[in-house]
């Protein structure tokens, strides 16, 4: 099974079903969404029988595939995963078709006096988007993989601009041009390495395990560390380069807003992994001290914004700022613990936000509008919904149970020993966490019934008819005296909500309280890369500290 | 003193400029002795074979190196590369001139353009189905001029060439049906700075032969060897580049490029913006490689600098364009200093592989930017093509092929992945990382990001806007300017996913004689 291209399939295939969709009629939009549901399926279960074809306790990169692209470049469409990348194309295989059926009733943004744009490039996009990712994580050549870097930033351009809130252009644009210039910074790196290789190989190249055994000058190194990881930070985004992102989060569709911090951000942590520290030991170790003070900073600062915002989006991409701190700080503090508790926390990342962006999604749809004012009391009308919406919340905030308990607690024990104060430091974002997390639930949830999803009680009659906001004006409703008896009229989780969440759910459970697949999935990449920079990855696996029990164990 | 002697011509050689000037003598003959009604089908088979001719016999004639014509010409792998980029360019604009399915008067060309503007005679004209048809045979000239100037080998021949390209383009820029102030105004500038760029060359020419006693390149480059660099040469050396980069549009000596690609008819700024190019930095390679080659501690810093300062200029001042014309005169600015980054990566003993990259950057972009400015005749109004940005708002809804066309054509300029511009950008930043100009680089990539804004910006109105309610209309072209929006978007494609074979040839003709 194993000489079936499998990577090349995850690639080509979303690829293919976004052509199709996109050639559709834009009239066929029910054909074109359930076209790109059974694509992305497709692509969940080819990343599944990936995984079984793929040898835990083998060589580093398998199932790889390699041709030559552009010879006068030495390039080569190489492409190949390891226990890192295979976990990240798992998340990818999960989340898409969620995020498809999370979506499967949006539409574009209404333009008054103007009908109503189809959804069909929407559908194109995301499994674009999909085939693009892929690419990215399975790429083992620096110049495919700065290739699929840069062609990932078109299809989530026209994502967000085109579906995206009332300030998409704004938003579409800085996220592009933050995105463009960390990655033109980065080719200035790729194509630096690749003179570095020419000189010492006699031929330049760009195969990753080719430029692993290049000797570095240790000054030049910093040079092209710098180009990688200003790339990286603006990606995975580190304060201070993380402005674009409470914007993009914002103001993209839900669907895309999953993506964008679930896998799309993964990529800059991912590439801290791949490519800056294996690359660069030596620069990784000199500026590891700098890096851990800007991840911690983004800890702390990232999570006192997410407890001021009034924005539940961008509450939410504050959080994931505060998370990306956590990510940074376990790939730089270089053991295999906090390091193995990274990559977990990216998968655990993607899955925990992703419900947190799709459940208040589905709080937005119902009121229309994205203000924590203008919601209150939800849980007793919804309780399917807040239950979810709690759920979500608490693997956010990593309680003992949850995956990212499990993810959070590695990368603090690992980094404890090595980097005792900044670890200190961070454990108070968990705090933070609590407070952010709790207080949006408890307002939006909880307590008197108010805000924009409030109806006469006449109206309440007919529980299908649900009154859209008029802008921010909704909570200004609240202070003009009620007439009558006014009720909310908030409908519970429909089957189509239920059965999206559910599988997000179970992994929240499941991973929370075993993990230990996952770890025995990464760990050999991990412990590969931290040989790489020449740190001894100290012989056994962590156990997982969930493991042992049903988990919330303390 | 004996008699002259006449020189030794290899006409194999020279076939392709044959083709081109003979297909221009025979247009000449074709407006004076063809019957009007008959005159532009006429015209533009001739031109289309001339250029197309040219074409053919450039690839029949590659792996030639040979010095002919008295050494004054150089049939080398670069000349005959740039000749065919040229020919290319040129067949693909002519069939841009030949278009008749938008304009409703069937022409984007005004029928006689010495009529005083806003007359009564003039208000006819343009309106008046009367076709110009001695656009093909003064296109033909400019082309003819293009494809001798990057064959030079003499500067006097330089000098000739560059005089032969130049004043069929000022009269060209003069000719458009609409805005025919703009046009003018466009014509005139054009000649009066054209012509000033001229004399700071032929200035040059002067010092450098009082410096060197030779008007060839190769004897050049022997004073260069064996005196080093007098004031005088060094001085010569710079008029000479003034002039050059006033023809490549570089900055600080860009200031006549937004305004006549705004007032010239679109599809004579898509010739020049393409062809142009080519063939000015055709002849700067030959001159800072052939002559001063061995003395590149003279032109390699006053490079540098030129294109720092071009990439700088094109793209912050391309932020505050308001006119798509403009604003990709502004990006063919920034363009220029991307090229100069190419020239300089020629290493210290003449290795290196900027002569290359920068050929195949020329290529590219002149295919990609002839597109761009081929889709902007489709975009009309009333007055004729739309090209303030606001009327391009919405563009996608209208027609979605058009907006992503430009798109695609805007992404390749940015130097997205996956198009011709990105393997352009990194063949020119890898040579010029090569030979240690990585300061250069990282300028070039924060301009590329500053740039991106711009062309951003058209896309965010096209495909994330409201149209205005009496926005322009798109034109359905004929089949002259869909087979170029086809073959360069084709092109940019190409060259962007799979550019192996193109890169190779440039490689292999990146070997200059004399």
């Amino acid at each position: 099974m194993s000489d079936v291209p499998w990577l090349v399939l995850m690639i080509a295939v979303p690829a293919v079903g976004a052509a199709v969709v996109a050639a559709l009629p834009a009239a066929r939009e029910a054909l074109a969404r359930q076209l790109a549901l059974a694509v992305s399926l497709l692509v969940l279960l080819l990343a599944v029988l990936t995984t079984i074809a793929f040898d835990p306790g083998g060589d580093r990169f398998q199932l790889t595939t390699a041709v030559a692209w552009i010879p006068d470049f030495g390039v080569e469409f190489a492409l190949g995963v390891d226990g890192i990348a295979l976990s990240m194309l798992l998340l990818i295989g999960v989340l898409v078709p969620v995020v498809v059926g999370a979506s499967w009733r949006d539409t574009p943004m209404p333009r008054p006096g103007r009908p109503a744009r189809s959804m069909t490039a929407f559908w194109a996009w995301l499994l674009l988007l999909e085939s693009l990712m892929v690419g990215v994580f399975a790429a083992t050549d620096v110049f495919l993989f700065y290739v699929f870097f840069e062609a990932m930033l078109v299809p989530m351009y026209f994502l967000i601009g085109s579906f995206g809130g009332p300030n998409r252009q704004y938003a579409a644009v800085k996220f592009f041009l933050y995105s463009l210039l960390g990655g033109l910074v980065m080719l200035a790196s790729v194509i630096g390495l690749y003179v570095v290789s020419n000189s010492q190989l006699g031929e330049g190249t760009f195969a990753f395990d080719a430029l692993r055994q290049l000797e570095i000058d240790p000054n030049v190194q910093k040079l092209l560390f710098a180009g990688f990881f200003l790339a990286f930070a603006i990606k995975a985004p580190l304060v201070p380069f993380h402005t674009w992102l409470p914007d993009s989060g914002a103001e993209a569709p839900i669907g895309g807003a999953v993506l964008l911090v679930g896998v799309l951000d993964k990529v800059g942590t991912f590439g801290f992994l791949r490519y800056c520290l294996p690359l660069f030991p030596d620069a990784s170790r000199d500026l590891a001290p700098w890096v851990l003070v800007l991840a911690v900073a983004g800890i702390i600062y990232a999570a006192l914004l997410a407890v001021g915002q009034s924005d539940m989006k961008r509450l939410v991409s504050y959080t994931s700022i505060a998370h990306f701190g956590f990510i940074a700080l376990g790939i730089f503090a270089f053991t295999t613990e906090a390091a193995t508790g990274a990559v977990l926390y990216m998968v655990n990342h993607g899955i925990a936000t992703g419900l947190l962006f799709i459940v208040v999604g589905m709080v937005i749809a119902r009121g229309g509008s994205r203000q924590i004012r203008d919601y209150g009391g939800l849980a007793a009308k919804a309780p399917l919904l807040a239950g979810v919406f709690l759920l979500a919340g608490l693997a956010s905030l990593a309680l003992p149970g949850t995956n990212s308990f499990v993810s959070e607690f590695l990368v603090l024990i690992g980094a404890f020993p090595t980097r005792p104060v900044f670890t200190i430091i961070a454990t108070v974002g968990i705090v933070l966490a609590a407070l952010y997390v709790l207080l949006m639930y408890q307002r939006v949830m909880h307590g008197p019934p108010r805000g924009v999803l409030l109806v006469d009680e006449d109206d309440a009659g007919d529980g299908e008819t649900l009154r859209p906001a008029s802008g921010t004006g909704g909570a200004t409703a609240v202070l003009e005296a009620p007439a009558r008896a006014r009720v909310l009229a908030v409908r519970d989780l429909s089957r189509r909500e239920i059965a999206v969440v559910t599988p997000l759910v179970a992994l929240i459970l499941v991973l929370g309280v075993y993990p230990q697949p996952l770890i025995d999935l990464v760990s050999p990449a991990v412990e590969a890369t931290m040989t790489d920079i020449g740190v001894d990855p100290g012989g056994s696996t962590p156990a997982a500290p969930g493991s042992t029990g049903t988990g919330g164990t303390d | 003193m004996g008699a002259i002697e006449a020189p030794d011509l290899s006409y194999a050689a020279l076939a392709p400029l044959l083709f081109v000037f003979g297909a221009a003598c025979t247009g000449v003959l074709v407006e004076a002795f063809v019957p009007r009604a008959v005159r532009h089908p006429v015209q533009v088979a001739i031109a289309l074979v001339g250029t197309i001719g040219a074409l053919v016999a450039t690839l029949l004639l590659a792996g030639t190196e040979e010095i002919t014509a008295a050494g004054a010409l150089a049939v080398d792998g670069p000349a005959l590369f740039l000749q065919g980029t040229i020919a290319v360019l040129g067949a693909l604009s002519v069939l841009l001139f030949s278009e008749r399915a938008l304009d409703p008067a069937r022409s984007a060309f005004v029928a006689a353009a010495a009529v005083p503007a806003g007359s009564v005679r003039d208000r006819e004209l343009a309106t008046s189905e009367r076709v110009q048809t001695e656009i093909y045979p003064l296109a033909t000239f400019a082309i003819g001029g293009m494809m001798l100037f990057t064959a030079a080998n003499d500067l006097l021949i330089m000098f000739v060439a560059l005089e032969v390209l130049s004043l069929p383009l000022y009269l060209l820029c003069g000719l458009a049906r609409r805005r025919r102030l703009l046009s003018q105004e466009a014509a005139v500038k054009y000649f009066l700075l054209g012509a000033f760029a001229s004399a700071f060359f032929l200035y040059g020419l002067a010092l450098v032969y009082g410096a060197t006693g030779s008007v060839r390149l190769s004897d050049v480059r022997v004073a260069v060897v064996t005196e080093g660099g007098s004031a005088l040469m060094v001085l010569g050396l710079g008029l000479l580049v003034v002039g050059l980069m006033f023809k490549a549009s570089v900055a600080p000596f860009h200031s006549w490029t937004p305004d006549v690609y705004q007032g010239a008819p679109t599809a004579v700024t898509a010739f020049m913006a393409a062809a142009t190019k080519v063939a000015a930095f055709g002849a700067v390679l030959r001159l800072l490689y052939v002559a001063f080659g061995t003395a590149d501690w003279t032109w390699r810093p006053l490079i540098y600098a030129l294109a720092i300062v071009s990439m700088v200029v094109g793209a912050v001042l391309g932020l505050t364009q308001t006119d798509v014309k403009r604003m990709l005169a502004y990006s063919s600015i920034a363009h220029a200093g991307f090229l100069l980054t190419g020239v300089i990566g020629l290493g210290p003993d003449g290795t290196g592989y900027g002569l290359a990259a920068t050929m195949f950057y020329l290529l590219a972009y002149g295919l990609t930017t002839l597109g761009a400015f081929g889709l902007l005749t489709l975009v009309r109004d009333g007055d004729g093509e739309a090209t303030h940005l606001s009327q391009w708002a919405g563009l996608a809804q209208r027609s979605p092929l058009v907006a992503a066309l430009m798109s695609f054509f805007l992404l390749a300029l940015a130097g997205i992945p996956l198009t011709s511009g990105f393997t352009g950008k990194f063949a020119v930043f890898r040579a010029a990382i090569e030979v240690g100009a990585w300061p250069l680089v990282v300028t070039a990539l924060v301009a590329s990001a500053i740039a991106a804004f711009f062309y951003l910006r058209v896309i965010v109105l096209m495909y994330f806007s409201d149209p205005a309610p009496d926005g322009p209309t798109v034109g359905v072209p004929g089949l002259p300017t869909t087979i170029v929006l086809a073959v360069t978007a084709a092109a940019t494609l190409v060259l962007g996913v799979l550019p192996g074979s193109v890169l190779d040839l440039a490689e292999a003709a990146a070997v200059f004689v004399g």
